[in-house]
Parts: structure tokens; C-alpha cells; sequence
């Protein structure tokens, strides 16, 4: 279409200039975006100012003999042996990691490389269900079933909660999550490589140790490292199922019950009304919120890392 | 039907007589193709192809896309498998074996006939880690000097040894292109194998590399039997012994397009003298 008034000398500026009205709508979406943008953000750091001022009046008018080498975590009566917090979120995150990490990565390595595309279709909504579950009905479930029906069976009591049986049920929490980060893992690995392999006369289970996997290995990390953050951070079903209730006495044995640190903060918040008094009870309770937001940051910045690798090789 | 027996010498004396006239003495039959048909569920890739792939010679497959050159070639070692609705009707003889006999096992048969792919796809190992790997896994060495012969070997038989012997260790991803793709040819070669499947091995690659691959190729052919697939008609008729061409038959009912084997016979023929019209449209151009 070359009609005389479309050459580019008689262009007017007015016509690439648009319409002011729509620039003015544009530019005002693109503000409220950035205010809803804005707003996870503020609320994340006065979630971090909160926490840190309060564990500060703790960290400065603590008495730090109370906080290493006592008996137990007795918050209200002034004890606060974090070690007694430590080893049971440690247990508890171990146990979990026990049940998830085989669990997870024979589920993903089934859906990636063995599975049909029918039996695929029912596995992975099923795993989905699982990661929706809510905490307090695995809570439930780790109590009234793990507990009689398995920790039972390895030397545990049936009858009530222990880290081990919370420490299961934290497993299967996290079982999805490893399965799923895995299985992402494994799918980003070309399907060219896996046909190299076939090609040159591996079995699919050769081909899965040692093209699949290797390849795959920082996404695999990454899932555990991103279940490990979520077992130390779950509350509900340690709280439920872990076999302490507000105080808890140090115990290496998972066997017996104890208070990890998300479920110390959680008991000690239930009853608004004890908390407050007792001298720095109420503190107490955000510097574990602090230790454990500060692992947690660490080991995500960590399985972060190990992400992005997953992303950048392919 | 699908019995592995003796019937093999009935279609190859035949075959004798038929080509005999022009090449006094055949090699060896590897491939005997009759009436091969592939689905892909319902959908049929390939009709009723029937051709003879013979021992130390180069076979170009070539043909306009979608004509299932490359399904045909993938049933050569049974890389069909890896496709879950995918089947193969008629027959399909190596070496006078059934291929699709219920007791063959499709990893053995990769290991005798070793594939080479359409992009370079090393395994993001180092170079020696990729040439080992077929012979670690059919259990031919372990590490050591029996290891570095065959690593030696295979990589001078791909015309790469002397690009990469003082770096065997680095990774093969840094590697260029058509450096890759010889590395997939020494990979292949490496478990000793009688075939070569090779698919479409220089598309992805620069003039310079397709050069080298096709030099290579017939160095290639006193060791072993080549099959190409190509979209490249110069490359056929530069390379191969024998082309087979193969073209797409529209079912004007269900609108699905099938391939057909339409023409086979030695290259020079195929490219002077076709016999069949749209061989002759197809490689003077004016098809395809």
C-alpha cells in the first residue's frame, strides 16, 4: 500500500502519539500493581521487625545460663535450654527425612521414567491430594494411626505421641513435595539423552542411574533441601503428635516426646493468658521464631542456589 | 509367522537374480524389510515398505517430511518401543532374525546396531565418559588400558582423536557442534557395533562439520553397514550406495497422511535414472 501520504516525511507526530487516555489507564493498572506488589513486601518486613524486636528484649534481659544446659524447655518458669528445642526439631526433621526422601524420589522416578501415561494420570492427582491435605488431619492421623499401628511395631508406644511418630507424620507431609521437585528435576532432563542411552543398549534402569539422575542431581538436592526447611518449620502435626504439651524435659530418644522448636512457639500461644506474666515467656517464644526463621532463610537461600543450577543447565 | 527360521534364503536368492545383473558379487543381506507397516495408534506412519539394507554399504532414506523415513529407521533397532502406542505389522528380518520376535530383546538389539541422532546429544559428561558408556554398560571393559584402547579407537575411527586427546576429561558440552556429533559417532561405534543407524546426522550442523561427518561415512563403510536418513538429496547422492525414496499418500477420506516406500535402487540409477515419475520430480526438484 504506497499511497503518497504514507511515506515518512508527511508523518505527524500526533499520530504515533496515541490516545492520552488510554496512557493514563495504563499507567494507573500498572501503579495499583505495584501497590498489591508492595504490600507482600512491607508485610514481610514487619513480620522481620516484629520478630526481631521482641527476641531482642529476650537476647538483652535474658539470663543466658537459662538457655543452654538446663533440665528442659519450662518456659513459664523461666528455663529455656534451646538444646532440648534443637534435638527434638532435629529428630523430628531426621525421622521425616528418613520416610520422605525414598518416598519421594521412588514416586518421582516412577512418574518420570517408568510410568505409562494412564497410570500417570491416576498417581499424580493422588500425590496432589496428599500435598492439600491440612496439617492438623495428619496430625490426627500420625496420633490415632501411625502411632498404635506402626511406632508401635518399632519399639515405640502405640498409645501416645513421640518424636518418632511425629517425625513420621511429618514425612509423609513432605513426601509430595520431595516427589514433585524431583520429578521437575527429571523431566527437565532432555529426552534426547535418555534416547542416547536406549540407543546404545541401557536398560531404562541404567539409564535412569546414570544419565536420569546425574543430570537431575541439584534438583534433587534442591527438593530435599526445600523439604528438610519444611519438616523444621511444620507445627501442627509435631504439636499433635509429638507427645509433649507446653514444657518439655531434653531427651535424645526419639521415643519419647518433646517440643521442636515450631511446636514450643505454637503451645506457648494457645494460652494467651499464661503467656504473658512470667518474666520473658512471651519473648522467649519469638527468638525461636528467629532461630528458626534464620535456618530456614539459610537452608532456602541454599536450595535457591541449587534451583537455579536445575535451570541454567538446560 | 513370527517363528525366527529359515525362510531368509527364499527372499534373498530372489533378490540375487533381481540386482544380480548389475553387481555380480552382493554382500550380505543385514536388513530384510517385507510389507512393513508402523502405527502410531490408529494413525498409520508407514505403509507397506519392503526393501533390502545389504552389508557395507551406505543406504540413504530420502523423501519429503512426514513420509516416516525416520519411523522406518527407528524400527532398525527398535526405537519405536520407547513410543507407547507405537506398532509394527509385517516383517522385519536382521541378519535373517525376526526382529520383532516376541523373544528378542530390544536392548540387545541396540547394542548390535548402534544409532546416531538428528541433534548432537552427548551426555553432559566428559568426552571419555561418553565414548565408555556403551561399552561400561554391555559389560565389554572396565576401566583401564582395555577401556582407553576402545575410547582411542572409536574417537580416531570418528576423526576426533587428534581435536580432543589432550582433553578427554573435559566436558563434552563445550565441544563444538559437528565435534559433538562425531563424539555420538565414536559413542556408537564404541560398543562395536555391525549398523549405523544414522538420522539425519548433519542437520544441525554448519556446511564445514556436514563435510566432515560425510568423509567420515565412507571411511565408516568398511566397518560397518550405514543406514542415513536425509533431507538433503545432494547428501544421498554423495554418500550412499543405495537410496530409497519415500513419499506421503493423503487418504482423501480420513485426511491423514501416510508414507510409502515408492522407489529403491542404487543411487546413481535413483538420481539418473528413476524409474518410478515422482522419484524423478522429487530429486530434479520439482517436488518436494
Amino acid at each position: 500500500m504506497e499511497t503518497p501520504d504514507s511515506v515518512p516525511g508527511s508523518l505527524s507526530l500526533a499520530a504515533l502519539a496515541g490516545s492520552p487516555r488510554r496512557v493514563r489507564k495504563e499507567r494507573l493498572i500498572s501503579r495499583v500493581m505495584f501497590c498489591a506488589a508492595l504490600v507482600s513486601v512491607v508485610v514481610s518486613a514487619l513480620i522481620i521487625y516484629a520478630l526481631f524486636s521482641e527476641a531482642w528484649i529476650f537476647m538483652r534481659d535474658v539470663d543466658w545460663s537459662s538457655t543452654w544446659g538446663e533440665l528442659g524447655w519450662f518456659p513459664r518458669r523461666g528455663i529455656y535450654d534451646m538444646p532440648t528445642l534443637l534435638v527434638a526439631s532435629l529428630w523430628t526433621t531426621l525421622i521425616a527425612m528418613i520416610v520422605a526422601a525414598p518416598l519421594g524420589m521412588g514416586a518421582a522416578i516412577y512418574l518420570s521414567e517408568y510410568a505409562r501415561p494412564t497410570d500417570r494420570a491416576i498417581l499424580k492427582p493422588i500425590l496432589e491430594i496428599l500435598a492439600g491435605i491440612p496439617s492438623v488431619v495428619l496430625g490426627f492421623f500420625a496420633l490415632l494411626w501411625l502411632a498404635p499401628n506402626v511406632v508401635a511395631h518399632i519399639g515405640g508406644e502405640g498409645g501416645r505421641g513421640s518424636m518418632l511418630t511425629a517425625g513420621i507424620g511429618v514425612g509423609i507431609l513432605t513426601v509430595p513435595l520431595v516427589a514433585s521437585i524431583s520429578e521437575d528435576a527429571m523431566a527437565a532432563v532432555p529426552k534426547s539423552l535418555r534416547e542416547a542411552s536406549a540407543g546404545l543398549g541401557a536398560r531404562n534402569a541404567v539409564t535412569t542411574v546414570r544419565v536420569v539422575l546425574p543430570a537431575a542431581v541439584s534438583g534433587l538436592v534442591a527438593s530435599l533441601i526445600v523439604a528438610v526447611s519444611r519438616a523444621l518449620g511444620e507445627t501442627m502435626v509435631v504439636f499433635m503428635a509429638g507427645g509433649a504439651a507446653d514444657a518439655a524435659i531434653r531427651t535424645y530418644s526419639p521415643y519419647d516426646g518433646s517440643l521442636t522448636m515450631p511446636s514450643a512457639m505454637a503451645s506457648l500461644a494457645s494460652g494467651t493468658d499464661q503467656v504473658v506474666g512470667e518474666g520473658l515467656t512471651f519473648q522467649s517464644l519469638f527468638f525461636v521464631g528467629l532461630v528458626l526463621f534464620l535456618l530456614t532463610l539459610g537452608l532456602n537461600l541454599v536450595g535457591d542456589r541449587f534451583v537455579n543450577r536445575v535451570r541454567e543447565q538446560y | 509367522m513370527t517363528a525366527i527360521d529359515d525362510l531368509t534364503e527364499g527372499p534373498d536368492s530372489e533378490h540375487l537374480l533381481e540386482v544380480g545383473a548389475e553387481s555380480p558379487a552382493m554382500p550380505e543381506v543385514v536388513f530384510d524389510v517385507e510389507e512393513l507397516s508402523v502405527y502410531y495408534g490408529d494413525f498409520q506412519a508407514v505403509q507397506d515398505a519392503s526393501l533390502q539394507v545389504h552389508e557395507h554399504e551406505i543406504t540413504a532414506f530420502i523423501g519429503p517430511s512426514g513420509c516416516g523415513k525416520t519411523t522406518l529407521l527407528r524400527c532398525f533397532n527398535r526405537m519405536n518401543d520407547l513410543i507407547e502406542t507405537a506398532r509394527v505389522t509385517g516383517s522385519l528380518r536382521y541378519h535373517g532374525v525376526d526382529l520383532y520376535d516376541s523373544k528378542v530383546d530390544a536392548v540387545e538389539v541396540r547394542r548390535r546396531i548402534g544409532m546416531v541422532f538428528q541433534k548432537p546429544n552427548p551426555f553432559p559428561k566428559s568426552i571419555r565418559a561418553n565414548v565408555e558408556y556403551g561399552p561400561k554398560v554391555a559389560g565389554l571393559a572396565k576401566k583401564g588400558p582395555a577401556m582407553d584402547d576402545i575410547v582411542e579407537n572409536s574417537l580416531r575411527k570418528a576423526a576426533l582423536w587428534d581435536e580432543v586427546k589432550d582433553r578427554l576429561d573435559d566436558n563434552a558440552l563445550g565441544l563444538s557442534g559437528g565435534q559433538q556429533q562425531r563424539l555420538c559417532i565414536a559413542r556408537a561405534i564404541a560398543t562395536d557395533p555391525d549398523v549405523l543407524l544414522m538420522d539425519e546426522p548433519c542437520s544441525a550442523l554448519d556446511p564445514i562439520a556436514t563435510t566432515r561427518i560425510e568423509e567420515l561415512m565412507h571411511g565408516l563403510k568398511d566397518d560397518y553397514s550405514i543406514v542415513i536418513v536425509t533431507h538433503n538429496m545432494q547428501q544421498a547422492a554423495r554418500v550412499s550406495d543405495r537410496t530409497a525414496f519415500f513419499s506421503v499418500n493423503v487418504n482423501p477420506e480420513s485426511d491423514t497422511r501416510t508414507g510409502i516406500l515408492v522407489e529403491y535402487d542404487s543411487t546413481q540409477q535413483m538420481f539418473s535414472n528413476p524409474s518410478d515419475e515422482r522419484t524423478e520430480n522429487y530429486v530434479t526438484g520439482r517436488f518436494g
